[in-house]
C-alpha cells in the first residue's frame, strides 16, 4: 500500500510541476496575467508531495518490503537498519526521486520565502525549475519506476554492494546532491533573470544564498568522498582523478567562480553576463556529472549505479536543459546591459582572475575526464591520470592562490599594489623562510615544496583582512572568508605533506614480526578470523608503538568477505596523532614457496593528511559562516523596508485624516 | 584580464558555450552509439618491434630489453601504470593469461616504485620482466596513444597484434589465438 501512495504521490508532483510551468510561462505573457497566482502555491504542493514519496520509498526500504522490484533487487533482510534506509538511495531509482524531492522541496522554498525579485522574475524562475523537474520526473515515471512491484515477491533480496554498506558513503550521496540541486536553483534563477531581463543586484542577492548552501554541500560532500575512498579502498591514496570525483569537483569548481562573480555582481553590479553564464554552466556541471558517473561511458573505479540506456535519458535531458539555457543565454546576453567599469587592480581584477583560473582548471579537469571518450572516437582507448591532472591543474591553481592572499585586501573599483603591499612583507618572508628550510631538508619534489611553501603564505596572508578590524563587529560574511581562505592553505598543507613525506612498507610477516614505517615500530600479534552480520573476515592485531617510549596501541584491519552480494573488501584500520595517520592494510596470505604463514600487510605514515580534511571543513564551515551572514543582513534589510514601508503608510494615513 | 569579463566580449563568444556544449553533446553521443569494436588495425602490425632497453622498475626484476622479445618464443607485452584505473580492471584477465604459461612482459609508464609495487601487490602480478618508461618514449615508440595497450609478439620480434584498451574477460580466448598464431 505504502508504494502506492507514494507512486501516487509521485505522479501528482508530476502533475503539479505541469501545472507551474505552463501557469508560470503563460503569466508572463500579457493575456495569462490572472494564472499568476497559482505557480507560488504549486511550487509549494509538489514540494511537499515529492517528499511523501521519498518518505514512502524509505519506508519500504527499512521494513524490506521485498514484493517492491528495487528493494529486492538492492536490499536484504539481514542489513542493519540504518544501511537499509540509506539503501534507498544507494541505487538509480532511489537517487533520482532523492533529486527530485529536493528539487522540489527547494523550488517550494523559493516559492514561499523569495519575494525581493521582481514577480515577473519568480514567476519565470519557478517555470525554469519545473521545467528542469518535469524531465526529471518523465524520466522516473516513464523510465525507471522506483515504486514497481514484483510478483511473486522473493524470499530474499539481492543485498547492497558492501562497499557501500559504510556510514560516510550512506550520506556522501545526498551531500553532494543537495549540493547539486541548490544550483539548479541558481540555474533558475538565471532562467528568470534572462527571460526577465532583470540581471542585476537584486537577482544576485537572491541567487547568493542559494549559490552558497549549494557550495557548502558540495565542499562537504567532496571533503567526505575523499576521506571514503581513502579508508575504504584500502589503497591509501585520497584522490585518484577517477570520473566519479572529477563529476563532484567540476561543479564544485563552477560554483566556487560563481560565488565570487555573484558576490560582485551583488556589491559592484559588474559581471553581469558572467555571472548568469556562470550559473548555467554550474549546474550544467552537476548533470554532466550525473550522466557521466550514470552512464558508464567512462571506466570508474566506483561507479555503482551504471546503465548506458539511462545514460541516454540523462544525455536528452542535458541536452534540452543545457542546450536550451545555452541558446537563451547567447540570444540575451548580448541585451544584458553592460554593468560597472573597473581597474585592472581593484579587488574586481582580483576576483575575475580567480575566476578565470578557476574556469581553466575547470577546463582542464573536464577536458581530462572527456578525453579518453574523445580519443575512442578516434579509435583509441586511454586513460588519462595524474601525470595529467596534477601539474596542469597546478599550472593555474599557484597563480591563483597568488592572487587570493592579495585579493581580499584590494579596495572596489580601483587600488595600488604598493597600498596592500606593506602587509604582505610577513607573509613574503615566511615563504621564502619556509623554502630555504625544505630546500635544506632536500628530496621534496617540485609540486609537494611549492605547496608546501604558498600554504604557509597562505595561511598568514588569509588572516590579513582581519588587520585594523574591531573583531567584534568585523560581518559575519567576512569571517567566512577568511575562514574559507584559511581552509584552503590548511588543506593544501596536508595534500602537500602527504606527497613530500609519506614513508610506505610493503611486508610479508610472520606472527612475532616487527616492522618499522617512519618512527612507528609495528607488531603482527596474531591473525584471527571474525564475523559480523553479514559478512566474515581475517583480522590482523597490529600492535603499534609511536617513537621508543610511546604507548602501545592495538590496530585491527581486516581483509571481509561478504556473502550477499559475494564480494571481497580490506578494511584499513587508521590511527590518527596530531601529527599525521599511520594506515595498516591487511592482504592475503602471501603466495610462492616462501609465502608460508607469512601475511601480506601495507603500512603508511601519512604526517599531517589528516589537514586535507580538516582543512576541506573549514573551508565549508566558513560558507557556513558566510551565509548565515549573509541570511541575516537579508532578514534585517527586509524588516527595515517593511518598517519603513508601515511608517509612510501611517503618514499617509495620518495625512488623509487631516 | 578584463578581456574574458563581459564588457569586451565580442559577439562569438557569446555562442561559444553552446558550441562547446554541442561539440560535448556531440562526442557523447558517439560514445554511447559506438559498438565495443576495439580491434583497430595498427601501423605497427607486422612490423618489427622497435629497438629499446628499459631499466628495471622493480628491484629484484630484470628491465625489458626488445632483444628478448626476439627469443624464439612468442610473447605479451602489456603497458600499464598503477595510476590507470582500466589497468586495474584488466589484471584478472592478465593473470588468467599468465596461469595459461603465456610469457608477459610489462612495460610501466611514468609510475613510482612504490605505486608499482602497491598496484601489483593489489591487483596481482602477471609479469616476467619490468621495464621502467618513465618519460614514454617507448610507448610513443610504440605508436601507442594511452594505457593500457597490449601486443603480441612473435618469437622473432614482430608484432602480430595490437591490442586497445583493457583486456576484457571475453578477449582471453582471442588473445590466446593470436599467441598460438605467432608460435607458428
Amino acid at each position: 500500500m505504502t508504494a502506492e501512495i507514494g507512486l501516487a504521490a509521485l505522479w501528482l508532483a508530476a502533475g503539479l510541476a505541469v501545472l507551474q510551468l505552463l501557469a508560470g510561462s503563460l503569466a508572463l505573457t500579457r493575456r495569462g496575467e490572472a494564472l499568476g497566482g497559482a505557480v507560488r502555491p504549486a511550487a509549494v504542493v509538489q514540494g511537499v508531495l515529492s517528499l511523501v514519496a521519498f518518505l514512502c520509498l524509505i519506508y519500504v526500504f527499512a521494513v524490506t518490503d521485498l514484493s517492491v522490484k528495487l528493494v529486492a533487487l538492492n536490499s536484504h533482510s539481514m542489513k542493519p537498519l540504518v544501511f537499509k534506509i540509506a539503501g534507498t538511495w544507494g541505487n538509480h531509482e532511489g537517487s533520482m526521486l532523492l533529486w527530485v524531492t529536493v528539487m522540489g522541496m527547494a523550488g517550494g522554498f523559493v516559492a514561499l520565502i523569495e519575494r525581493r525579485l521582481p514577480e515577473r522574475t519568480i514567476l519565470a524562475t519557478l517555470a525554469g525549475q519545473a521545467f528542469v523537474s518535469l524531465g526529471f520526473y518523465a524520466f522516473l515515471l516513464i523510465a525507471s519506476n522506483p515504486f514497481e512491484r514484483l510478483s511473486p515477491a522473493p524470499r530474499e533480496g539481492n543485498g547492497l554492494n558492501p562497499l557501500l554498506q559504510d556510514l560516510g558513503l550512506a550520506f556522501h550521496p545526498p551531500t553532494l546532491y543537495l549540493g547539486y540541486v541548490g544550483l539548479s536553483v541558481a540555474f533558475s534563477f538565471a532562467i528568470g533573470a534572462l527571460v526577465t531581463r532583470e540581471v542585476g543586484p537584486a537577482f544576485a542577492r537572491a541567487m547568493r544564498p542559494w549559490v552558497l548552501a549549494a557550495w557548502i554541500f558540495l565542499t562537504v560532500g567532496i571533503t567526505a568522498g575523499s576521506y571514503w575512498a581513502y579508508y575504504e579502498l584500502g589503497w591509501g591514496g585520497w584522490w585518484f582523478w577517477d570520473p566519479v570525483e572529477n563529476a563532484s569537483l567540476m561543479p564544485w569548481l563552477a560554483a566556487t567562480a560563481l560565488l565570487h562573480s555573484v558576490s560582485v555582481l551583488a556589491s559592484r553590479d559588474a559581471l553581469r553576463a558572467w555571472t548568469v553564464m556562470l550559473g548555467v554552466v554550474a549546474f550544467s556541471m552537476s548533470m554532466i556529472g550525473t550522466f557521466l558517473v550514470r552512464s558508464g561511458i567512462l571506466t570508474s573505479v566506483h561507479a555503482f549505479a551504471v546503465d548506458p540506456e539511462r545514460g541516454s535519458f540523462i544525455l536528452a535531458l542535458l541536452a534540452i536543459n543545457i542546450g536550451g539555457a545555452l541558446i537563451l543565454f547567447a540570444l540575451r546576453a548580448a541585451t544584458v546591459t553592460e554593468g560597472e567599469r573597473f581597474a585592472l587592480i581593484s579587488r574586481e581584477g582580483a576576483l575575475v582572475f580567480n575566476n578565470v583560473m578557476l574556469s581553466a582548471i575547470l577546463g582542464i579537469v573536464l577536458f581530462g575526464t572527456l578525453y579518453p571518450l574523445l580519443a575512442e572516437a578516434m579509435g583509441a582507448k586511454v586513460s588519462v591520470g595524474p601525470p595529467y591532472f596534477n601539474p596542469m591543474s597546478a599550472l593555474f591553481a599557484f597563480p591563483m592562490l597568488l592572487v587570493l592572499a592579495v585579493g581580499p585586501m584590494l579596495r572596489w573599483r580601483r587600488d595600488k599594489f604598493v597600498r596592500v603591499g606593506k602587509a604582505l612583507v610577513l607573509p613574503g618572508m615566511l615563504v621564502v623562510a619556509a623554502g630555504l628550510g625544505l630546500l635544506i631538508w632536500g628530496g621534496v619534489a617540485l609540486l609537494p615544496f611549492l605547496g608546501l611553501v604558498f600554504a604557509v603564505g597562505l595561511a598568514l596572508a588569509s588572516l590579513l583582512p582581519l588587520k585594523g578590524r574591531s573583531l567584534r563587529r568585523t560581518p559575519l560574511a567576512v569571517w567566512g572568508m577568511v575562514t574559507a581562505h584559511f581552509g584552503i592553505a590548511v588543506a593544501l598543507f596536508g595534500m602537500s605533506c602527504e606527497s613530500a613525506f609519506t614513508v610506505e612498507r610493503l611486508v610479508a610477516a610472520k606472527v612475532g614480526d616487527v616492522t618499522e614505517v617512519g618512527p612507528w615500530a609495528i607488531k603482527l600479534d596474531a591473525i584471527e578470523p571474525v564475523a559480523g552480520p553479514n559478512w566474515t573476515a581475517l583480522e590482523a592485531r597490529l600492535l603499534v608503538r609511536y617513537g621508543a617510549d610511546g604507548k602501545v596501541v592495538r590496530l585491527t584491519p581486516q581483509s571481509r568477505s561478504f556473502w550477499a552480494p559475494p564480494q571481497q573488501t580490506s578494511e584499513s584500520a587508521l590511527l590518527t596523532r596530531w601529527n599525521g595517520q599511520l594506515y595498516a592494510v591487511l592482504g592475503g596470505e602471501a603466495a610462492g614457496e616462501t609465502g608460508e604463514g607469512r601475511w601480506q600487510v601495507r603500512l603508511w605514515w601519512k604526517p599531517f593528511v589528516p589537514m586535507i580534511w580538516l582543512g576541506g571543513l573549514l573551508v565549508a564551515f566558513g560558507g557556513v559562516l558566510a551565509l548565515m551572514g549573509r541570511v541575516a543582513s537579508d532578514l534585517r534589510r527586509t524588516i527595515a523596508r517593511g518598517r519603513v514601508a508601515d511608517r509612510q503608510e501611517s503618514r499617509a494615513l495620518l495625512k488623509e485624516r487631516a | 584580464m578584463t578581456g574574458t569579463s563581459p564588457h569586451t566580449a565580442p559577439r562569438w563568444a557569446i555562442w561559444l558555450p553552446l558550441a562547446l556544449f554541442l561539440a560535448f553533446v556531440v562526442l557523447v553521443l558517439i560514445g554511447l552509439l559506438r559498438p565495443a569494436d576495439r580491434n583497430v588495425t595498427s601501423a605497427l602490425v607486422g612490423k618489427p618491434m622497435p629497438a629499446f632497453n628499459l631499466p628495471p622498475a622493480l628491484p629484484a626484476r630484470p628491465g625489458l630489453d626488445s632483444k628478448i622479445l626476439a627469443n624464439g618464443k612468442p610473447h605479451l607485452v602489456n603497458i600499464f601504470a598503477s595510476w590507470c584505473v582500466p589497468c586495474r580492471v584488466e589484471a584478472p584477465q592478465l593473470g588468467v593469461l599468465a596461469a595459461r604459461g603465456v610469457p608477459i612482459e610489462g612495460i610501466s609508464v611514468r609510475d613510482s616504485t612504490e605505486n608499482l609495487q602497491a598496484f601489483l601487490e593489489e591487483n596481482g602480478d602477471p609479469f616476467q620482466r619490468i621495464g621502467a618508461d618513465d618519460d614514454g618514449k617507448v610507448q610513443l615508440a610504440l605508436g601507442s596513444s594511452g594505457v593500457p595497450e597490449t601486443y603480441v609478439v612473435d618469437g622473432k620480434g614482430t608484432i602480430i597484434y595490437q591490442h586497445i584498451g583493457e583486456i576484457r574477460p571475453e578477449h582471453v580466448e582471442m588473445l590466446l589465438e593470436k599467441l598460438k598464431e605467432a608460435s607458428r
